[in-house]
C-alpha cells in the first residue's frame, strides 16, 4: 500500500467514526427531547403517565381562569369533551385568552392536574394551533370555518 | 385602477419570465451571444414590471384601498402611515410579490454585471427565469394580492399587532434578500454544469452574489432575533423555533459555501462540492420557504393555511431539487478535479470547516423535519424541544470555532502549524486568563459559560492577532480584513449568547403601586399603572422608578397594548442597556386591587449578541468592497483601453 493510498484509507476511517459518532449523539438526544401532544381525551383514553413531559392542546375553558396567589395561575383546557386542570406560575401570553385556542408544555402532577412550565400562544386569533384543530375534529368539537 | 394596472404588470413580468427562461438557456450554447442580449434585456424588463407590481400594491396598502381583498384583510385607516407601508409585505400575498421582486433584483444585477463571461451570464439567466415563472405562477394561480371586493367594505380588519413594528420594515425584505439571494449562487451552479466551465473563474463570477445573500442573511436573521427580544417579552433571542431553524439551516449553508467558493477561486480545489453547497444552500431557502408559507408550522411568520399553497410551493421545491441534481449528477463528473493539498494547509482547514457547518445545518434539519415527517406517516404530533438543539448543536459548534483561528494564519497548498501556534499563542494566552477569572468570580459559577468566553476571547484576540500581523508585514488586505471582522463578530456574538444564558436573572412579582421588587442589585419601584393611548391602539403604562444602591437611575415604561381594530393585545418591553447588560421590563396582566405581574430579566452581555452579528455582516461587506474595487478597477482600465 502506498503512502498516499494509505492515508486516504486512514482519513476515510476516521470520518466513518466521527460519523457515526455524530449520528448516535444525534438520534440520542432527540430520543430524549421529544414532546408528544396529547388532546385532553387523548390524556384519558391513553393514559399518560404522571410525571413525564408533554405538550396539551385545546380551547381555555370560558370562565375557568382564576389568577392568584401571587403570579399562579389556573384555567381548564377542553377538547369539548374532556377537561384538564391547568396550573401556571408565570405570565400567560398576551394572546391568551378565554374561548381561544392554547398549547402548553408541562406534566401531569398527582390527581390529574397539568402543572404547565410554558404555555404558549403566539399564534392571532384567527389562527389556530394545527394540533388543536386536529384535537377539536377528533372529539367532533370542530366546525369548518370557524377558527378562520 | 392601480389593482389592476398591478394584475397586469405581474401577467407581463410572467411572460418577460418565459423570454428570460428561454433566451437564456439558448443563449448559453457556443455563439448564442445575440440570444443571450435579449435574456439579459428581459431581465431588466422582468425587474421593472415586478417594482410595478409591487408599486401598485404599496399604493393600495398606503391609501387604503379596501376594495382590494388583500388589502382589506390585512390594514387598516387607523394604522400609521410606516404600518400601513410595511402592512403591503406583513402578509402572504404581499410578501410573495416581494420575494419575486428580490428574485429579478439579483436576476437585474446578473444581466448588468455579466460575470463569467456572456455564456455563464446566459445561462443563470435562464434559471433565474425559470424560478421566476414558477414563483410568478404561483402568486397569480393561488396568491393573487389583487383580488377585487365588491362592494369594497368600509374598514379593513388591520395587521396583527406583533407585526406593527419599525423591524418589519427591514426584516423580511432583508431576510427574502438573503433566501432568494441564494438562487443566484444556484443559478451560477446551474450555469457552471450546463456549460461546463466551473472553475476558478466560475467561482469568481458566483462569490458576491453568495458574500450579498450572506450578508442580507446574518443582518435578516440578526434583526429577527432582537425582535424576537423586544417584543416578545420573554427575554430571549432564540428559541429554536422552525421558522427560526429554516433561516439558520440557510445561513450555515452559505457560511460553508463561502468558505468553499474561496478555495475554488484562489487554487481550483473543491469545485463539485462548491456546486453542490450551492445547490443545497437555495433548496434549504425553499425549504424555509415551504416551512414558513404552507401553514405547517404555527407562528407569526404563518399568515394563512391554505393547503393548495402548500402543495403548490411544494411542487416548485421537488422540480428544482431535483432537476439540479440530477444536472448535478450528469454533468459533475466533467468538473476537473482541484490541485493536491498538504493535510495541513488552508484547504484542510477551509474542509473541516464545510464538515463542521455541514453537520451543524444536518443536525438542525433533522430537528426541524422530524416533527413533520413523523405527523405526515404516523399522526404522531411531537416536538422537538430546545434541549436536542442545545446537546447536538453546541458540540459541532465548539469545535468549529476552536479550529477557527487556525484557517487564516495557514498557507494555501502547504501551511506551517507550529508557526501559526506560536503566533497565536498570545490569543490563547489572554483565553485562558479570561476563562478563569471568568469561573472564579462569575456568579454562579459556571464552567460552561467560562468556557464559552474563553473560546470568546480566543476568536476575538485571534482575530486581532492576524489583523495586527498582516498590518506590520504590509499583507492586510481587503479580504484579510473581512476574516478578522467576521470571526471576530463570531467572537462577540458567542460571549452575548454565553452571558444572557448562563448568568441572566430574572423575577416575576405582583406589584401593588408603591411597591418594590429587588433584582441583581437594582430596586424596581412600581409608581402607578396609567391608561393612554397610540394612533391604532389603547395602552395601559406602567411608570417604574428603577434605583441601584439608593440612587435613581432611570424610569422604565413597559406598556400593555390593545387593538381594537384587530381585537388583539401586545407588551410593548422597556429596555435600559449599559451597553453591557440589559435590564429589561414586561409588563404583565392586571390582579387584584390595581396590583400587575410585572416580569423582569438581567441579560448580561446580551447587547452583544446582535452587534456580534453586525461586525460579522460588516466583515463580509469588507470581502464585496475589496471584490468590487478590483471589479471597477478592470471596468476602468477595460473603458481606458477602449478609448
Amino acid at each position: 500500500m502506498s503512502p498516499k493510498k494509505r492515508r486516504r484509507l486512514w482519513f476515510a476511517a476516521a470520518l466513518v467514526v466521527a460519523g457515526a459518532g455524530g449520528a448516535a449523539l444525534v438520534i440520542t438526544a432527540l430520543k430524549d427531547n421529544v414532546l408528544y401532544f396529547y388532546s385532553p381525551s387523548d390524556i384519558q383514553a391513553k393514559h399518560v403517565p404522571e410525571h413525564v413531559a408533554f405538550r396539551i392542546g385545546g380551547l381555555v375553558a370560558k370562565g375557568s381562569v382564576k389568577r392568584g396567589p401571587g403570579t399562579e395561575v389556573r384555567f381548564t383546557v377542553t377538547d369539548g369533551r374532556r377537561n384538564v386542570p391547568v396550573e401556571f406560575d408565570g405570565v400567560l401570553p398576551d394572546l391568551f385568552r378565554e374561548g381561544q385556542g392554547v398549547v402548553a408544555s408541562g406534566d401531569l402532577e398527582n390527581g390529574g392536574v397539568f402543572r404547565a412550565s410554558e404555555v404558549l400562544a403566539k399564534h392571532d386569533e384567527r389562527y389556530m394551533p394545527p394540533e388543536v384543530v386536529d384535537a377539536l375534529k377528533r372529539a367532533g368539537r370542530w366546525k369548518e370555518g370557524a377558527g378562520s | 385602477m392601480t389593482g389592476e394596472i398591478g394584475q397586469l404588470a405581474l401577467c407581463l413580468a410572467l411572460a418577460l419570465a418565459v423570454v428570460q427562461a428561454m433566451a437564456g438557456l439558448i443563449g448559453a450554447r457556443p455563439n448564442g451571444n445575440h440570444v443571450a442580449a435579449i435574456a439579459r434585456s428581459s431581465a431588466l424588463g422582468l425587474f421593472v414590471f415586478v417594482a410595478l407590481a409591487m408599486g401598485a400594491l404599496i399604493y393600495g396598502f398606503v391609501t387604503s384601498d379596501f376594495s382590494i381583498a388583500d388589502v382589506q384583510q390585512n390594514s387598516a385607516t387607523m394604522k400609521p402611515l410606516l404600518y400601513r407601508l410595511t402592512g403591503a409585505w406583513g402578509n402572504h400575498e404581499g410578501s410573495m410579490v416581494l420575494w419575486v421582486l428580490v428574485l429579478s433584483v439579483y436576476s437585474a444585477f446578473i444581466a448588468v454585471a455579466q460575470r463569467g463571461g456572456m455564456r455563464m451570464t446566459s445561462a443563470a439567466l435562464g434559471v433565474q427565469g425559470l424560478l421566476a415563472i414558477a414563483f410568478l405562477l404561483f402568486i397569480l394561480l393561488t396568491s393573487d394580492p389583487f383580488v377585487r371586493l365588491d362592494p369594497p367594505p368600509f374598514e379593513g380588519n388591520g395587521l396583527n399587532p406583533l407585526l406593527q413594528d419599525p423591524g418589519l420594515a427591514f426584516h423580511p425584505p432583508m431576510l427574502y434578500a438573503g433566501y432568494v439571494g441564494l438562487s443566484a449562487a444556484f443559478a451560477y451552479a446551474a450555469a457552471g454544469l450546463i456549460t461546463g466551465e466551473a472553475d476558478a473563474r466560475w467561482a469568481r463570477a458566483a462569490r458576491p452574489f453568495m458574500l450579498a445573500a450572506w450578508i442580507a442573511l446574518t443582518v435578516g436573521i440578526t434583526g429577527g432575533s432582537w425582535w424576537a427580544y423586544y417584543t416578545l417579552g420573554w427575554g430571549g433571542f432564540w428559541f429554536w423555533d422552525p421558522v427560526e431553524n429554516a433561516s439558520l439551516m440557510p445561513w450555515l449553508v452559505a457560511t460553508a459555501l463561502l468558505h468553499s467558493a474561496l478555495a475554488t477561486e484562489r487554487t481550483g480545489a473543491f469545485r463539485v462540492w462548491t456546486l453542490l453547497l450551492s445547490i443545497i444552500g437555495f433548496s434549504l431557502s425553499l425549504v424555509g420557504t415551504f416551512l414558513v408559507r404552507s401553514g405547517v408550522l404555527t407562528s407569526v411568520h404563518s399568515f394563512a393555511n391554505d393547503p393548495r399553497r402548500g402543495f403548490f410551493i411544494l411542487i416548485i421545491l421537488c422540480a428544482a431539487i431535483g432537476s439540479a441534481l440530477t444536472l448535478f449528477a450528469w454533468r459533475a463528473q466533467k468538473v476537473e478535479g482541484g490541485t493536491a493539498f498538504h493535510p495541513v494547509s488552508r484547504e484542510m482547514a477551509l474542509l473541516l470547516n464545510n464538515v463542521l457547518l455541514t453537520a451543524a445545518a444536518a443536525i438542525v434539519f433533522l430537528g426541524t423535519i422530524y416533527p413533520l415527517a413523523l405527523d405526515a406517516l404516523t399522526g404522531h404530533k411531537i416536538s422537538v424541544g430546545p434541549p436536542y438543539f442545545a446537546t447536538t448543536f453546541a458540540p459541532v459548534a465548539v469545535a468549529l470555532l476552536i479550529l477557527v483561528p487556525f484557517g487564516p494564519r495557514l498557507a494555501w497548498r502547504r501551511g506551517n502549524l507550529r508557526e501559526a501556534i506560536r503566533v497565536l499563542a498570545p490569543a490563547l494566552g489572554v483565553a485562558a486568563i479570561v476563562g478563569v477569572v471568568a469561573f472564579a468570580i462569575a456568579s454562579p459559577r459556571s464552567l460552561a459559560g467560562a468556557g464559552a468566553l474563553a473560546l470568546a476571547a480566543w476568536l476575538i484576540g485571534a482575530s486581532l492577532l492576524d489583523a495586527w500581523r498582516r498590518t506590520r508585514e504590509r499583507s492586510f488586505s481587503w479580504s484579510a480584513a473581512a476574516s478578522a471582522l467576521a470571526h471576530a463578530g463570531l467572537g462577540l456574538t458567542l460571549m452575548g449568547i454565553a452571558g444572557t444564558t448562563v448568568w441572566r436573572a430574572e423575577a416575576t412579582e405582583v406589584l401593588a403601586p408603591g411597591s418594590t421588587m429587588h433584582l441583581s442589585g437594582y430596586a424596581l419601584r412600581l409608581r402607578d399603572v396609567v391608561a393612554t393611548q397610540g394612533p391604532n391602539y389603547f395602552a395601559s403604562r406602567a411608570d417604574i422608578d428603577v434605583s441601584r444602591g439608593g440612587k435613581s437611575i432611570a424610569t422604565l415604561q413597559p406598556e400593555k397594548r390593545s387593538y381594537p381594530a384587530e381585537g388583539q393585545a401586545r407588551a410593548e418591553t422597556a429596555i435600559r442597556t449599559t451597553g453591557l447588560s440589559d435590564l429589561y421590563v414586561a409588563l404583565g396582566d392586571e390582579r387584584d386591587r390595581g396590583a400587575w405581574v410585572i416580569r423582569a430579566y438581567v441579560n448580561p452581555l446580551a447587547p452583544f449578541i446582535w452587534f456580534g452579528g453586525a461586525i460579522m455582516a460588516l466583515g463580509g461587506l469588507a470581502s464585496l468592497a475589496g471584490r468590487l474595487r478590483v471589479y471597477f478597477a478592470k471596468t476602468a482600465s477595460a473603458y481606458a483601453a477602449a478609448e
